[in-house]
Protein backbone atom coordinates (compact mmCIF):
# COMPACT_ATOMS: atom_id res chain seq x y z
CA UNK A 1 0.00 0.00 0.00
CA UNK A 2 1.57 3.22 -0.96
CA UNK A 3 1.47 6.37 0.61
CA UNK A 4 -0.87 9.00 0.19
CA UNK A 5 1.01 12.91 0.69
CA UNK A 6 -1.10 16.07 0.60
CA UNK A 7 0.89 19.14 -0.39
CA UNK A 8 -1.21 21.79 1.07
CA UNK A 9 -0.82 25.63 2.89
CA UNK A 10 -3.84 27.55 2.97
CA UNK A 11 -2.47 30.35 1.28
CA UNK A 12 -1.83 30.69 -2.08
CA UNK A 13 1.49 31.40 -4.11
CA UNK A 14 3.59 29.91 -1.87
CA UNK A 15 4.64 26.95 -4.12
CA UNK A 16 2.31 24.23 -3.32
CA UNK A 17 2.33 22.92 -7.14
CA UNK A 18 6.21 23.94 -7.94
CA UNK A 19 6.55 21.54 -4.54
CA UNK A 20 4.34 18.79 -5.57
CA UNK A 21 6.20 18.56 -8.58
CA UNK A 22 9.77 18.98 -7.51
CA UNK A 23 9.39 16.42 -4.15
CA UNK A 24 7.36 14.16 -6.57
CA UNK A 25 10.02 13.72 -9.28
CA UNK A 26 12.74 13.96 -6.11
CA UNK A 27 11.18 10.50 -4.98
CA UNK A 28 10.23 9.42 -8.54
CA UNK A 29 14.15 9.16 -9.25
CA UNK A 30 15.00 6.77 -6.60
CA UNK A 31 12.79 4.46 -8.71
CA UNK A 32 9.69 4.70 -6.31
CA UNK A 33 6.28 4.41 -8.14
CA UNK A 34 4.84 8.02 -8.07
CA UNK A 35 1.55 9.61 -9.36
CA UNK A 36 1.05 13.68 -8.79
CA UNK A 37 -2.84 14.30 -8.27
CA UNK A 38 -3.90 18.04 -9.43
CA UNK A 39 -6.76 18.68 -6.82
CA UNK A 40 -7.30 22.34 -8.01
CA UNK A 41 -10.03 21.94 -10.30
CA UNK A 42 -10.57 24.66 -12.54
CA UNK A 43 -7.17 26.14 -12.28
CA UNK A 44 -4.48 24.00 -13.00
CA UNK A 45 -1.33 24.00 -13.38
CA UNK A 46 0.20 21.05 -12.16
CA UNK A 47 0.57 19.96 -15.84
CA UNK A 48 1.96 22.76 -17.13
CA UNK A 49 5.16 22.82 -14.36
CA UNK A 50 5.28 18.88 -15.54
CA UNK A 51 5.38 19.90 -19.06
CA UNK A 52 2.35 17.58 -19.54
CA UNK A 53 -0.08 20.09 -20.85
CA UNK A 54 0.03 19.25 -24.83
CA UNK A 55 -0.67 15.52 -23.32
CA UNK A 56 -3.90 15.93 -21.03
CA UNK A 57 -6.86 13.83 -22.26
CA UNK A 58 -8.52 13.08 -19.30
CA UNK A 59 -8.72 14.04 -16.25
CA UNK A 60 -9.50 13.55 -12.40
CA UNK A 61 -13.58 14.72 -12.80
CA UNK A 62 -13.44 11.96 -15.92
CA UNK A 63 -12.34 9.62 -13.62
CA UNK A 64 -14.63 10.45 -10.74
CA UNK A 65 -17.45 10.57 -13.01
CA UNK A 66 -16.62 7.32 -14.99
CA UNK A 67 -16.37 8.90 -18.38
CA UNK A 68 -12.82 7.89 -18.06
CA UNK A 69 -10.25 4.55 -16.68
CA UNK A 70 -7.83 6.04 -14.04
CA UNK A 71 -5.47 4.49 -16.91
CA UNK A 72 -6.38 6.77 -19.93
CA UNK A 73 -6.24 9.53 -17.02
CA UNK A 74 -2.73 8.76 -15.89
CA UNK A 75 0.22 10.44 -17.68
CA UNK A 76 3.29 8.83 -17.54
CA UNK A 77 6.32 11.85 -17.26
CA UNK A 78 8.71 11.13 -20.32
CA UNK A 79 11.71 11.81 -18.46
CA UNK A 80 11.12 9.79 -15.38
CA UNK A 81 9.36 6.58 -15.95
CA UNK A 82 7.41 5.82 -12.56
CA UNK A 83 6.57 9.23 -11.88
CA UNK A 84 2.38 9.86 -13.30
CA UNK A 85 0.56 12.89 -12.97
CA UNK A 86 -3.22 12.53 -12.81
CA UNK A 87 -4.29 16.25 -14.29
CA UNK A 88 -7.33 18.62 -12.99
CA UNK A 89 -10.12 20.07 -14.95
CA UNK A 90 -9.76 22.88 -16.19
CA UNK A 91 -13.32 23.76 -17.17
CA UNK A 92 -15.13 22.44 -14.21
CA UNK A 93 -15.37 23.65 -10.99
CA UNK A 94 -14.67 22.32 -7.38
CA UNK A 95 -18.49 21.22 -7.33
CA UNK A 96 -17.44 18.41 -10.09
CA UNK A 97 -15.87 16.67 -7.21
CA UNK A 98 -17.48 14.13 -4.63
CA UNK A 99 -16.25 12.57 -1.79
CA UNK A 100 -16.84 9.06 -2.80
CA UNK A 101 -15.06 9.40 -6.16
CA UNK A 102 -12.34 10.92 -4.75
CA UNK A 103 -11.94 8.38 -2.00
CA UNK A 104 -12.04 5.43 -4.41
CA UNK A 105 -9.44 7.50 -7.30
CA UNK A 106 -6.83 7.54 -4.35
CA UNK A 107 -7.72 4.14 -3.41
CA UNK A 108 -6.83 2.84 -6.65
CA UNK A 109 -4.22 4.69 -6.61
CA UNK A 110 -2.64 3.94 -3.18
CA UNK A 111 -2.75 0.03 -4.27
CA UNK A 112 -0.82 0.89 -7.32
CA UNK A 113 1.87 3.19 -6.60
CA UNK A 114 4.14 3.98 -3.81
CA UNK A 115 3.53 7.88 -3.19
CA UNK A 116 0.59 9.81 -3.92
CA UNK A 117 0.95 13.32 -3.98
CA UNK A 118 -2.21 15.32 -3.81
CA UNK A 119 -1.61 18.92 -4.77
CA UNK A 120 -4.16 21.32 -2.53
CA UNK A 121 -5.95 24.14 -4.39
CA UNK A 122 -5.30 27.24 -1.98
CA UNK A 123 -8.33 28.27 0.77
CA UNK A 124 -9.71 26.01 3.15
CA UNK A 125 -13.35 25.15 0.85
CA UNK A 126 -14.07 22.11 -0.42
CA UNK A 127 -11.37 21.65 -2.74
CA UNK A 128 -8.57 21.83 -0.14
CA UNK A 129 -10.53 19.72 2.43
CA UNK A 130 -10.92 16.62 -0.50
CA UNK A 131 -7.25 17.10 -1.37
CA UNK A 132 -6.34 16.34 2.69
CA UNK A 133 -9.15 13.79 2.78
CA UNK A 134 -7.50 10.57 2.55
CA UNK A 135 -3.95 11.56 3.38
CA UNK A 136 -1.83 9.36 5.29
CA UNK A 137 0.81 12.51 5.51
CA UNK A 138 1.19 16.59 4.76
CA UNK A 139 3.50 18.80 3.55
CA UNK A 140 2.80 22.08 4.88
CA UNK A 141 4.13 24.49 2.81
CA UNK A 142 4.80 27.84 3.83
CA UNK A 143 6.61 30.65 3.10
CA UNK A 144 8.40 32.78 6.23
CA UNK A 145 6.25 35.62 6.03
CA UNK A 146 3.17 36.01 8.65
CA UNK A 147 0.41 35.42 6.84
CA UNK A 148 1.50 32.40 5.35
CA UNK A 149 2.54 31.01 8.77
CA UNK A 150 -1.24 31.99 10.33
CA UNK A 151 -2.68 30.24 7.32
CA UNK A 152 -0.81 27.35 7.65
CA UNK A 153 -1.45 27.15 11.38
CA UNK A 154 -5.25 27.07 10.37
CA UNK A 155 -4.90 24.11 7.68
CA UNK A 156 -2.83 22.36 10.03
CA UNK A 157 -6.12 22.70 12.87
CA UNK A 158 -8.58 21.55 9.74
CA UNK A 159 -5.55 18.59 9.11
CA UNK A 160 -6.37 17.19 12.57
CA UNK A 161 -10.04 17.38 12.39
CA UNK A 162 -11.17 16.83 8.53
CA UNK A 163 -9.17 14.31 7.34
CA UNK A 164 -10.12 10.41 7.15
CA UNK A 165 -7.24 9.84 9.67
CA UNK A 166 -7.95 12.09 12.40
CA UNK A 167 -11.62 11.32 12.06
CA UNK A 168 -10.98 7.68 13.23
CA UNK A 169 -8.83 9.06 16.09
CA UNK A 170 -5.27 8.09 14.28
CA UNK A 171 -2.05 10.35 13.87
CA UNK A 172 -1.58 12.58 10.48
CA UNK A 173 2.05 13.19 10.23
CA UNK A 174 2.73 16.26 9.27
CA UNK A 175 5.49 18.54 7.62
CA UNK A 176 6.57 21.50 7.72
CA UNK A 177 8.09 22.85 3.97
CA UNK A 178 9.76 26.71 4.44
CA UNK A 179 9.70 27.73 0.80
CA UNK A 180 11.56 31.05 -0.84
CA UNK A 181 13.33 31.62 2.10
CA UNK A 182 15.51 34.75 1.37
CA UNK A 183 18.92 34.57 3.53
CA UNK A 184 19.55 38.25 2.92
CA UNK A 185 15.75 39.18 4.00
CA UNK A 186 16.56 36.56 6.43
CA UNK A 187 19.42 38.55 7.94
CA UNK A 188 18.16 41.57 8.03
CA UNK A 189 15.30 40.46 10.06
CA UNK A 190 12.92 40.94 7.51
CA UNK A 191 11.26 37.24 7.34
CA UNK A 192 10.47 35.38 9.94
CA UNK A 193 13.49 33.29 10.87
CA UNK A 194 12.96 29.37 10.91
CA UNK A 195 12.72 29.07 14.28
CA UNK A 196 9.54 31.62 14.40
CA UNK A 197 7.95 29.49 12.06
CA UNK A 198 8.58 26.29 13.32
CA UNK A 199 7.72 27.55 17.24
CA UNK A 200 4.82 29.45 16.18
CA UNK A 201 3.58 25.83 14.00
CA UNK A 202 4.78 23.20 16.65
CA UNK A 203 5.22 20.64 13.45
CA UNK A 204 8.65 19.23 12.48
CA UNK A 205 10.77 20.52 9.55
CA UNK A 206 10.91 18.71 6.36
CA UNK A 207 13.44 21.16 4.56
CA UNK A 208 13.91 24.71 3.81
CA UNK A 209 14.04 25.98 -0.06
CA UNK A 210 15.89 29.35 -0.88
CA UNK A 211 14.28 31.99 -2.93
CA UNK A 212 15.63 30.77 -6.50
CA UNK A 213 15.25 32.39 -10.13
CA UNK A 214 16.02 29.04 -11.23
CA UNK A 215 12.91 27.73 -9.83
CA UNK A 216 10.72 30.08 -11.20
CA UNK A 217 12.36 29.48 -14.41
CA UNK A 218 12.10 25.45 -14.58
CA UNK A 219 8.71 25.76 -13.41
CA UNK A 220 8.15 28.25 -16.85
CA UNK A 221 10.03 25.32 -18.70
CA UNK A 222 7.70 22.77 -17.63
CA UNK A 223 10.43 20.63 -15.78
CA UNK A 224 10.66 19.86 -12.26
CA UNK A 225 13.32 21.84 -11.17
CA UNK A 226 15.21 18.70 -9.29
CA UNK A 227 15.47 17.05 -12.75
CA UNK A 228 16.26 19.57 -14.78
CA UNK A 229 19.04 21.27 -12.58
CA UNK A 230 19.12 18.92 -9.71
CA UNK A 231 22.73 20.61 -9.12
CA UNK A 232 20.79 23.84 -8.22
CA UNK A 233 20.56 24.92 -4.49
CA UNK A 234 17.04 24.99 -4.39
CA UNK A 235 16.73 21.34 -6.18
CA UNK A 236 19.19 19.71 -3.77
CA UNK A 237 17.01 21.42 -1.00
CA UNK A 238 14.24 19.57 -2.51
CA UNK A 239 15.91 16.13 -2.95
CA UNK A 240 16.91 16.20 0.50
CA UNK A 241 13.44 16.79 1.82
CA UNK A 242 12.39 13.89 -0.63
CA UNK A 243 14.81 11.85 1.46
CA UNK A 244 13.69 13.18 4.83
CA UNK A 245 9.87 12.43 3.58
CA UNK A 246 11.43 8.70 3.30
CA UNK A 247 12.03 8.87 6.76
CA UNK A 248 15.85 9.50 6.46
CA UNK A 249 17.34 11.35 9.00
CA UNK A 250 19.20 14.27 7.33
CA UNK A 251 20.30 17.26 9.50
CA UNK A 252 18.36 20.97 7.93
CA UNK A 253 20.78 23.27 7.33
CA UNK A 254 19.94 26.76 7.62
CA UNK A 255 20.86 28.41 3.71
CA UNK A 256 22.75 30.99 4.40
CA UNK A 257 23.83 34.57 2.30
CA UNK A 258 27.03 33.38 0.24
CA UNK A 259 27.64 36.75 -0.71
CA UNK A 260 28.27 37.57 2.76
CA UNK A 261 29.78 34.70 3.83
CA UNK A 262 32.62 35.26 1.10
CA UNK A 263 32.60 38.81 1.82
CA UNK A 264 34.12 38.25 5.29
CA UNK A 265 36.21 35.45 4.30
CA UNK A 266 37.73 37.97 1.54
CA UNK A 267 37.39 40.74 4.66
CA UNK A 268 39.57 38.82 6.76
CA UNK A 269 42.09 37.70 4.43
CA UNK A 270 42.44 41.41 3.88
CA UNK A 271 42.78 42.44 7.23
CA UNK B 1 -25.75 -29.57 21.65
CA UNK B 2 -27.87 -26.69 22.92
CA UNK B 3 -27.77 -24.11 25.25
CA UNK B 4 -30.63 -22.10 25.92
CA UNK B 5 -29.72 -19.21 26.33
CA UNK B 6 -30.06 -17.08 29.71
CA UNK B 7 -32.93 -15.10 29.84
CA UNK B 8 -31.57 -11.52 30.78
CA UNK B 9 -34.06 -9.08 32.54
CA UNK B 10 -33.54 -5.55 31.54
CA UNK B 11 -33.73 -3.11 34.46
CA UNK B 12 -35.34 0.43 33.45
CA UNK B 13 -33.07 3.10 34.17
CA UNK B 14 -34.17 6.33 36.12
CA UNK B 15 -31.85 9.17 36.44
CA UNK B 16 -31.98 12.48 38.13
CA UNK B 17 -30.34 15.23 36.41
CA UNK B 18 -30.11 18.84 36.35
CA UNK B 19 -30.62 20.90 32.68
CA UNK B 20 -29.53 24.46 32.43
CA UNK B 21 -32.93 26.40 30.89
CA UNK B 22 -33.75 29.86 30.27
CA UNK B 23 -36.14 31.71 32.75
CA UNK B 24 -39.07 34.07 31.48
CA UNK B 25 -40.42 36.48 34.14
CA UNK B 26 -42.99 38.15 33.00
CA UNK B 27 -43.98 41.26 34.67
CA UNK B 28 -46.99 43.46 34.85
CA UNK B 29 -48.57 45.24 32.62
CA UNK B 30 -48.28 41.89 30.37
CA UNK B 31 -48.71 44.46 26.91
CA UNK B 32 -45.92 46.37 27.87
CA UNK B 33 -44.04 43.82 28.54
CA UNK B 34 -44.65 41.35 25.64
CA UNK B 35 -43.63 44.69 23.64
CA UNK B 36 -40.03 44.86 25.47
CA UNK B 37 -39.94 41.31 24.75
CA UNK B 38 -40.90 41.75 20.56
CA UNK B 39 -38.03 44.51 20.62
CA UNK B 40 -35.46 42.12 22.43
CA UNK B 41 -36.51 39.00 19.69
CA UNK B 42 -36.33 41.54 17.15
CA UNK B 43 -32.62 42.82 17.98
CA UNK B 44 -31.99 38.41 18.06
CA UNK B 45 -34.04 36.97 15.77
CA UNK B 46 -34.30 32.97 16.62
CA UNK B 47 -32.61 33.61 19.63
CA UNK B 48 -35.40 31.45 21.54
CA UNK B 49 -35.87 29.04 18.35
CA UNK B 50 -35.25 25.42 20.46
CA UNK B 51 -34.51 26.30 23.62
CA UNK B 52 -36.07 25.64 26.56
CA UNK B 53 -37.90 28.54 28.11
CA UNK B 54 -39.24 28.09 31.90
CA UNK B 55 -41.85 30.48 32.63
CA UNK B 56 -41.40 32.13 36.04
CA UNK B 57 -44.84 33.35 37.17
CA UNK B 58 -43.80 34.02 40.80
CA UNK B 59 -43.65 37.98 40.02
CA UNK B 60 -46.78 37.96 37.65
CA UNK B 61 -48.76 35.92 39.56
CA UNK B 62 -51.90 35.48 36.93
CA UNK B 63 -55.01 33.87 37.39
CA UNK B 64 -54.57 30.04 36.56
CA UNK B 65 -56.96 30.47 33.51
CA UNK B 66 -54.77 33.36 32.25
CA UNK B 67 -51.60 31.04 31.84
CA UNK B 68 -52.64 29.37 28.61
CA UNK B 69 -53.30 32.46 26.77
CA UNK B 70 -49.71 34.12 27.83
CA UNK B 71 -48.02 30.85 27.13
CA UNK B 72 -50.06 30.89 23.38
CA UNK B 73 -48.48 34.51 22.92
CA UNK B 74 -45.34 33.44 23.83
CA UNK B 75 -45.44 30.34 21.35
CA UNK B 76 -46.48 32.93 18.46
CA UNK B 77 -43.02 34.61 19.24
CA UNK B 78 -41.13 31.01 19.21
CA UNK B 79 -40.93 30.85 22.42
CA UNK B 80 -41.57 26.88 23.86
CA UNK B 81 -42.56 27.25 27.68
CA UNK B 82 -41.75 23.57 28.47
CA UNK B 83 -42.59 24.09 32.30
CA UNK B 84 -44.19 26.92 34.39
CA UNK B 85 -42.91 28.18 37.72
CA UNK B 86 -45.56 29.41 40.47
CA UNK B 87 -45.71 28.68 43.80
CA UNK B 88 -48.73 26.90 45.30
CA UNK B 89 -50.23 26.37 42.04
CA UNK B 90 -52.36 24.03 40.63
CA UNK B 91 -52.34 23.38 36.72
CA UNK B 92 -54.22 21.24 34.46
CA UNK B 93 -53.33 18.79 31.80
CA UNK B 94 -52.92 21.10 29.00
CA UNK B 95 -50.45 23.28 30.63
CA UNK B 96 -46.94 22.70 30.40
CA UNK B 97 -45.94 20.68 34.23
CA UNK B 98 -44.73 22.69 37.22
CA UNK B 99 -41.31 23.10 38.38
CA UNK B 100 -40.40 24.12 42.03
CA UNK B 101 -37.09 24.62 43.78
CA UNK B 102 -35.43 25.76 41.33
CA UNK B 103 -31.76 27.09 42.00
CA UNK B 104 -30.26 30.74 40.70
CA UNK B 105 -27.82 29.69 37.93
CA UNK B 106 -24.01 30.44 39.34
CA UNK B 107 -20.49 30.91 37.46
CA UNK B 108 -19.49 27.78 39.00
CA UNK B 109 -20.86 25.70 36.08
CA UNK B 110 -24.28 25.82 35.78
CA UNK B 111 -25.81 28.42 33.48
CA UNK B 112 -23.44 29.93 30.97
CA UNK B 113 -24.95 33.84 31.04
CA UNK B 114 -26.70 34.22 27.90
CA UNK B 115 -24.75 35.60 25.17
CA UNK B 116 -25.29 39.20 24.48
CA UNK B 117 -23.80 41.55 21.93
CA UNK B 118 -21.12 43.17 23.55
CA UNK B 119 -21.32 46.84 23.33
CA UNK B 120 -17.76 47.97 23.68
CA UNK B 121 -17.32 51.20 24.90
CA UNK B 122 -14.25 52.73 23.64
CA UNK B 123 -13.65 54.58 26.96
CA UNK B 124 -13.86 52.62 29.11
CA UNK B 125 -13.12 49.32 27.58
CA UNK B 126 -16.47 48.02 29.16
CA UNK B 127 -19.51 46.67 27.55
CA UNK B 128 -22.93 46.87 28.52
CA UNK B 129 -25.55 45.07 27.63
CA UNK B 130 -28.53 46.59 27.43
CA UNK B 131 -31.47 46.98 30.13
CA UNK B 132 -33.57 45.42 27.34
CA UNK B 133 -31.94 42.15 27.43
CA UNK B 134 -31.60 42.23 31.48
CA UNK B 135 -35.38 42.33 31.49
CA UNK B 136 -35.96 39.66 28.92
CA UNK B 137 -33.99 37.32 30.80
CA UNK B 138 -34.52 36.39 34.22
CA UNK B 139 -33.39 39.16 36.55
CA UNK B 140 -31.23 38.25 38.80
CA UNK B 141 -28.10 37.56 36.31
CA UNK B 142 -25.21 39.91 36.26
CA UNK B 143 -25.20 41.90 33.66
CA UNK B 144 -23.19 40.43 30.63
CA UNK B 145 -20.32 42.43 29.94
CA UNK B 146 -17.93 40.73 27.49
CA UNK B 147 -16.65 41.63 24.23
CA UNK B 148 -18.91 39.36 23.27
CA UNK B 149 -19.52 36.87 19.84
CA UNK B 150 -22.30 35.20 18.82
CA UNK B 151 -20.52 31.88 19.01
CA UNK B 152 -20.29 31.77 22.97
CA UNK B 153 -24.54 32.64 22.88
CA UNK B 154 -24.59 29.30 20.59
CA UNK B 155 -22.61 27.36 22.86
CA UNK B 156 -23.56 28.79 26.08
CA UNK B 157 -27.29 28.28 25.12
CA UNK B 158 -26.52 24.26 25.25
CA UNK B 159 -28.39 22.38 27.65
CA UNK B 160 -25.03 22.15 29.97
CA UNK B 161 -25.39 18.92 32.05
CA UNK B 162 -24.81 19.20 35.45
CA UNK B 163 -22.19 17.53 37.59
CA UNK B 164 -20.58 15.52 34.48
CA UNK B 165 -18.27 18.63 34.09
CA UNK B 166 -19.52 18.58 30.70
CA UNK B 167 -16.71 20.02 27.85
CA UNK B 168 -17.99 22.01 25.33
CA UNK B 169 -15.29 23.06 22.48
CA UNK B 170 -16.91 25.02 20.13
CA UNK B 171 -14.74 24.51 17.42
CA UNK B 172 -15.80 26.19 14.51
CA UNK B 173 -15.90 23.07 12.79
CA UNK B 174 -11.99 22.89 13.59
CA UNK B 175 -10.61 20.29 15.08
CA UNK B 176 -11.45 19.66 18.82
CA UNK B 177 -7.42 19.42 20.44
CA UNK B 178 -7.00 16.68 22.82
CA UNK B 179 -9.63 17.67 25.62
CA UNK B 180 -9.08 16.25 29.33
CA UNK B 181 -11.13 17.10 32.21
CA UNK B 182 -8.47 16.93 34.51
CA UNK B 183 -11.57 17.29 37.49
CA UNK B 184 -14.57 18.71 37.48
CA UNK B 185 -13.88 22.67 36.21
CA UNK B 186 -10.59 22.40 34.11
CA UNK B 187 -10.00 21.91 31.17
CA UNK B 188 -6.70 20.58 29.98
CA UNK B 189 -5.24 21.01 26.42
CA UNK B 190 -2.07 19.06 25.77
CA UNK B 191 -1.83 20.21 22.07
CA UNK B 192 -1.44 23.43 20.46
CA UNK B 193 -4.15 25.58 19.36
CA UNK B 194 -4.15 26.28 15.98
CA UNK B 195 -5.56 29.43 14.67
CA UNK B 196 -9.48 29.60 13.72
CA UNK B 197 -9.89 27.20 16.77
CA UNK B 198 -11.86 28.27 19.59
CA UNK B 199 -11.97 26.88 23.03
CA UNK B 200 -15.28 27.58 24.75
CA UNK B 201 -15.46 25.91 28.74
CA UNK B 202 -18.37 27.42 31.05
CA UNK B 203 -17.45 25.11 33.86
CA UNK B 204 -13.81 26.62 35.17
CA UNK B 205 -10.27 26.70 34.46
CA UNK B 206 -8.29 26.09 30.94
CA UNK B 207 -5.18 25.18 30.93
CA UNK B 208 -3.08 24.96 27.73
CA UNK B 209 0.14 23.61 27.35
CA UNK B 210 1.26 24.72 24.01
CA UNK B 211 0.53 27.83 22.38
CA UNK B 212 -2.03 29.59 21.52
CA UNK B 213 -1.93 30.49 17.79
CA UNK B 214 -3.15 34.31 16.34
CA UNK B 215 -6.19 34.12 15.23
CA UNK B 216 -7.83 31.51 17.76
CA UNK B 217 -9.59 31.82 21.06
CA UNK B 218 -10.02 30.46 24.43
CA UNK B 219 -12.83 31.59 26.58
CA UNK B 220 -13.38 30.15 30.02
CA UNK B 221 -15.83 31.19 32.95
CA UNK B 222 -12.68 30.94 34.91
CA UNK B 223 -8.93 31.79 34.87
CA UNK B 224 -6.70 30.93 32.04
CA UNK B 225 -3.35 29.27 31.87
CA UNK B 226 -0.86 28.90 28.54
CA UNK B 227 2.34 27.57 29.08
CA UNK B 228 3.54 28.14 25.43
CA UNK B 229 2.84 31.73 23.85
CA UNK B 230 -0.47 33.33 23.63
CA UNK B 231 -0.90 34.83 20.19
CA UNK B 232 -4.43 34.55 20.12
CA UNK B 233 -7.57 35.52 22.43
CA UNK B 234 -8.49 34.96 26.14
CA UNK B 235 -11.07 35.83 27.53
CA UNK B 236 -11.35 34.76 30.95
CA UNK B 237 -14.15 34.91 33.64
CA UNK B 238 -16.79 35.10 30.84
CA UNK B 239 -19.89 34.46 32.53
CA UNK B 240 -19.01 37.12 35.17
CA UNK B 241 -15.82 36.44 37.37
CA UNK B 242 -13.99 39.29 39.33
CA UNK B 243 -11.02 36.61 40.62
CA UNK B 244 -10.43 34.91 37.35
CA UNK B 245 -6.67 35.23 35.52
CA UNK B 246 -5.18 35.03 32.80
CA UNK B 247 -0.95 33.36 32.81
CA UNK B 248 0.98 33.33 29.99
CA UNK B 249 4.90 32.06 29.34
CA UNK B 250 4.72 34.51 26.17
CA UNK B 251 2.19 37.45 25.83
CA UNK B 252 1.48 37.90 22.12
CA UNK B 253 -2.22 38.28 22.55
CA UNK B 254 -4.64 40.02 20.49
CA UNK B 255 -7.05 40.73 23.21
CA UNK B 256 -7.29 39.72 26.99
CA UNK B 257 -10.13 39.84 28.95
CA UNK B 258 -10.84 39.77 32.57
CA UNK B 259 -14.69 39.81 33.58
CA UNK B 260 -15.71 41.53 30.27
CA UNK B 261 -12.64 43.87 30.82
CA UNK B 262 -10.38 43.96 28.31
CA UNK B 263 -7.01 45.17 26.62
CA UNK B 264 -6.06 44.74 23.14
CA UNK B 265 -2.59 43.78 21.73
CA UNK B 266 -2.21 47.84 20.18
CA UNK B 267 -2.70 48.97 24.13
CA UNK B 268 -0.26 46.47 25.37
CA UNK B 269 2.57 47.31 23.16
CA UNK B 270 5.88 48.44 24.04
CA UNK B 271 4.30 47.27 28.06
CA UNK B 272 3.38 43.40 28.84
CA UNK B 273 4.11 42.03 25.18
CA UNK B 274 6.70 39.63 24.92
CA UNK B 275 7.06 39.19 28.52
CA UNK B 276 5.70 36.44 31.12
CA UNK B 277 2.41 37.56 32.70
CA UNK B 278 -0.40 37.51 34.28
CA UNK B 279 -3.80 39.55 33.41
CA UNK B 280 -6.18 40.18 36.57
CA UNK B 281 -9.10 42.64 38.03
CA UNK B 282 -7.66 45.29 40.21
CA UNK B 283 -10.00 47.73 41.51
CA UNK B 284 -12.07 47.43 38.00
CA UNK B 285 -9.39 48.02 36.04
CA UNK B 286 -7.70 45.42 33.77
CA UNK B 287 -3.76 45.47 34.94
CA UNK B 288 -1.49 43.37 32.92
CA UNK B 289 1.50 42.64 34.72
CA UNK B 290 4.80 40.76 34.20
CA UNK B 291 5.51 38.15 36.12
CA UNK B 292 7.93 38.36 38.82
Amino acid sequence: MGKVVVVTSGKGGVGKTTSTAALGAAVAKTGKKVALVDFDVGLRNLDLIMGAERRVVFDLVNVIQGTAKLSQALIRDKRVETLFLLPASQTRDKDALTEEGVGEVIEKLRSVFDYVFCDSPAGIERGAQLAMRFADEAVIVTNPEVSSVRDSDRIIGLLDARTMRAEHGEHIAKHVLVTRYDAARAARGEMLSIDDVLEILSVPLLGIIPESQDVLRASNLGSPVTLSEPLNAAAKAYLESARRLEGEDLPVVVPFERKGFLDRLLGRRAA
Amino acid sequence: MTFAAPVETKSIRFRARSFVAFTLTPEAPITEWLEGLDHWIGNSPGYFSGRPVVLDLNVLKPDVSDIAALIASLGARGIRVYAVELEGASLGPELPPLLGNAKEATTDGLLAQPGRKGRADAATGKSDAGDEAGKAEHGNHEHGKHGGDEGRAEAAGKLAERGKGGVEARADGVAEPRLDVVQSGTLMIKSPIRSGQSIFHPHGDVIVLGSVASGSEIIASGSIHVYGTLRGRAIAGAQGNLSARIFCRKNEAELIAVDGWYTTAEEMEGVSRGKAVQAFLENDMLAVVPLN
